[in-house]
């Protein structure tokens, strides 16, 4: 049960372009992995995993829409509606982890890697541009082993985060991947844990409405995003044949990835 | 042995509970699942004759005793839906179609494609609180609701059941409108307006400030609609609001309703729910003596 909360932003930190984070209070336990949904009055209510998710809890916001748009434009002293924790998170077990996120992605796995052992933990950090990459510092603070791509080859490996990710399994064993980013990035991951034989949970992304499992809008094949997800494991990701095909829009019509 | 069955005019069901419209039902996987998870029938999620992309965010409460929404009635459109539905037809059990229209003709129109696609009933919204235009705009006029149901019936050979809003205090002549025009059965009760405020942002909380409240808190309207539609029609009830138990269920089926939907119920219990509904019902029918569901439609009102 958890009823819509207001919350007063403590602190705005800007990460990077067009990227920022918002800490606030909430009296709430909440899970790596889990997500919020976040009330704009006036504007629209959007789910947001948890980047910080001991208090000062935080989310960490690309503006990319009009809803982001509003919540990057928010300071200090500013109110927000929340309800949740919701979702199931990742479940983070000690063994060889691999930690793949793609942009704004990274801010999910972060409380997972950090509930972690450091020297268990590798990161690969994937963006388009060097301006873009954001937590290469907090990353860095709970993995001995962090590397870097860009598309545009600014900053690190020139390439994917997956084609950095597959050199790593290539020179080590792990015993789990997590990631969360571009579908298209996850479904290629996907394809290569299965490859390595690496268990994974991916944290996926659909549209939300109600955020507590009933409306269906956020459903693939079946299985709901806001509570059977949005972090799968490799055994139901591989049931999801939607997974990295189609998402569905706010109508519930089919759009191709 | 004891039998769940229960039959809605030529309908069939293996047991009475459904998935009731617009919970998980929009889409070919989450029909399944219902489906896989004991329920004896899937209605769709609302579908007109155009996409739809529903009312911006927030379209939902939580409460403490139930949930205030205001979907929009979302839907990808009837040309695109047939794709879900295609998927859906191996589930098992009967799908029914819903749809909601502005008019008859289009109602007619809808009904028809969704009989192409092979749905085994039509459940009509005539009692959406919150959309413009429909639902229970027009679903609290009995000549509407009338003119609706005698059209399509000219126009389908599949059972057709009105879905009817509590917030009217003409109930029962729209119920009586649903049968004098040949309707199959009707469909009681869609939720009822209502309005939650933020007293932290002093606004309404939904995107469209009203909604429809469902869950517990409306159950008690719900047994009185049904009691009442029961003392009034001849054709079968179809129960709904607030069913979230085997004892719930079995209120509803003594005070009339020959099936039963079952939609928020889902938030708390997971699609678990049609299961354990279900052997609830089996073991209160064997404790109390009975072989059928038939046998307990309407007892509550025999005894007064």
């Amino acid at each position: 049960m958890s009823y819509h909360r207001a919350v007063t932003i403590e602190e705005v930190i800007a990460e990077a372009d067009g990227v920022k984070t918002l800490r606030f209070s909430l009296r709430r336990k909440c899970l790596p992995g889990q997500f919020l949904m976040i009330w704009i009055p006036g504007i629209d209510e959007i789910p947001m995993s948890l980047s910080y998710i001991e208090n000062p809890k935080g989310i960490t916001v690309k503006e990319v829409g009009e809803a982001t748009r509003a919540l990057c434009s928010l300071r200090p002293g500013d109110r927000l509606g929340v309800r949740g924790p919701y979702g199931r998170g990742f479940s983070v077990s000690n063994g060889n982890v691999l930690c793949v996120g793609g942009g704004n992605g990274i801010a999910t796995l972060l409380p997972a890697a950090e509930a972690l052992k450091r020297e268990l933990v590798d990161f690969v950090i994937g963006a388009k541009t060097e301006t873009e990459l954001v937590f290469v510092k907090r990353a860095k603070k709970c993995s001995n082993h962090v590397v870097i791509s860009t598309d545009d080859g600014t900053k690190g490996f020139k390439g994917t985060a997956v084609e950095l990710a597959a050199e790593m399994m290539d020179n080590k064993k792990y015993d789990a991947v997590l990631a969360c980013g571009p579908e298209p990035m996850l479904i290629q991951l996907f394809n290569l844990c299965k490859k390595y034989n690496v268990d994974c949970q991916f944290s996926l992304e659909r549209f939300m409405k109600c955020g507590i499992g009933i409306c269906g809008s956020c459903a693939i094949n079946g299985k709901r995003v806001c509570i059977e997800g949005p972090v799968f494991s490799r055994n139901e990701l591989e049931s999801l044949v939607e997974f990295g095909k189609f998402r569905r829009d706010a109508s519930g019509a089919r759009i191709t990835f | 042995m004891i039998s769940l069955q229960t039959k809605l005019k030529n309908l069939v069901l293996s047991n009475p509970t459904m998935l009731a419209s617009g919970i998980l039902s929009e889409t070919s996987g989450s029909i399944i699942a219902a489906a896989n998870s004991g329920a004896g029938a899937v209605v769709t999620k609302s579908i007109g004759s155009v996409p739809r992309m529903g009312y911006p965010n927030p379209t939902l409460i939580e409460l403490k005793f139930g949930y205030i929404n205001a979907m929009g009635l979302p839907n990808p459109g009837i040309d695109e839906f047939g794709k879900e539905i295609k998927d859906s037809l191996g589930c098992g059990v009967p799908i029914i179609g819903s749809i909601f229209a502005s008019d008859e003709k289009e109602f007619a129109y809808l009904g028809k494609k969704m009989e192409e696609y092979g749905v085994a009933a039509l459940e009509l919204n005539l009692s959406c609180p919150h959309a413009k235009g429909y639902g229970m705009e027009i679903g609290i006029s009995p000549e509407i609701v009338g003119k609706i149901v005698s059209k399509i019936k000219d126009e389908v050979q599949i059972p057709v059941f009105a879905k009817l809003t509590p917030n009217t205090h003409q109930l029962i002549e729209v119920a009586k409108a649903v049968e004098e025009a040949g309707g199959d059965g009707v469909v009681a009760i869609n939720t009822v307006k209502a309005m939650s405020i933020s007293i932290d942002f002093k606004r309404p909380i939904l995107a469209n400030r009203y909604g429809g409240l469902s869950g517990p808190a409306i159950k008690p309207i719900g047994i009185r609609c049904v009691y009442e539609l029961y003392d009034a029609l001849e054709i079968p009830i179809i129960g709904v609001g607030g069913i979230e138990t085997w004892q719930d269920a079995v209120e509803y089926l003594m005070a009339g309703a020959t099936a039963l939907q079952i939609g928020s119920a889902v938030r708390k219990k997971g699609l678990g729910v049609f299961r354990s509904i279900n052997n609830g019902l089996t073991r209160f029918l064997e404790k109390e003596g009975y072989s059928a569901i038939n046998e307990i439609v309407g007892v509550a009102h025999e005894l007064s």
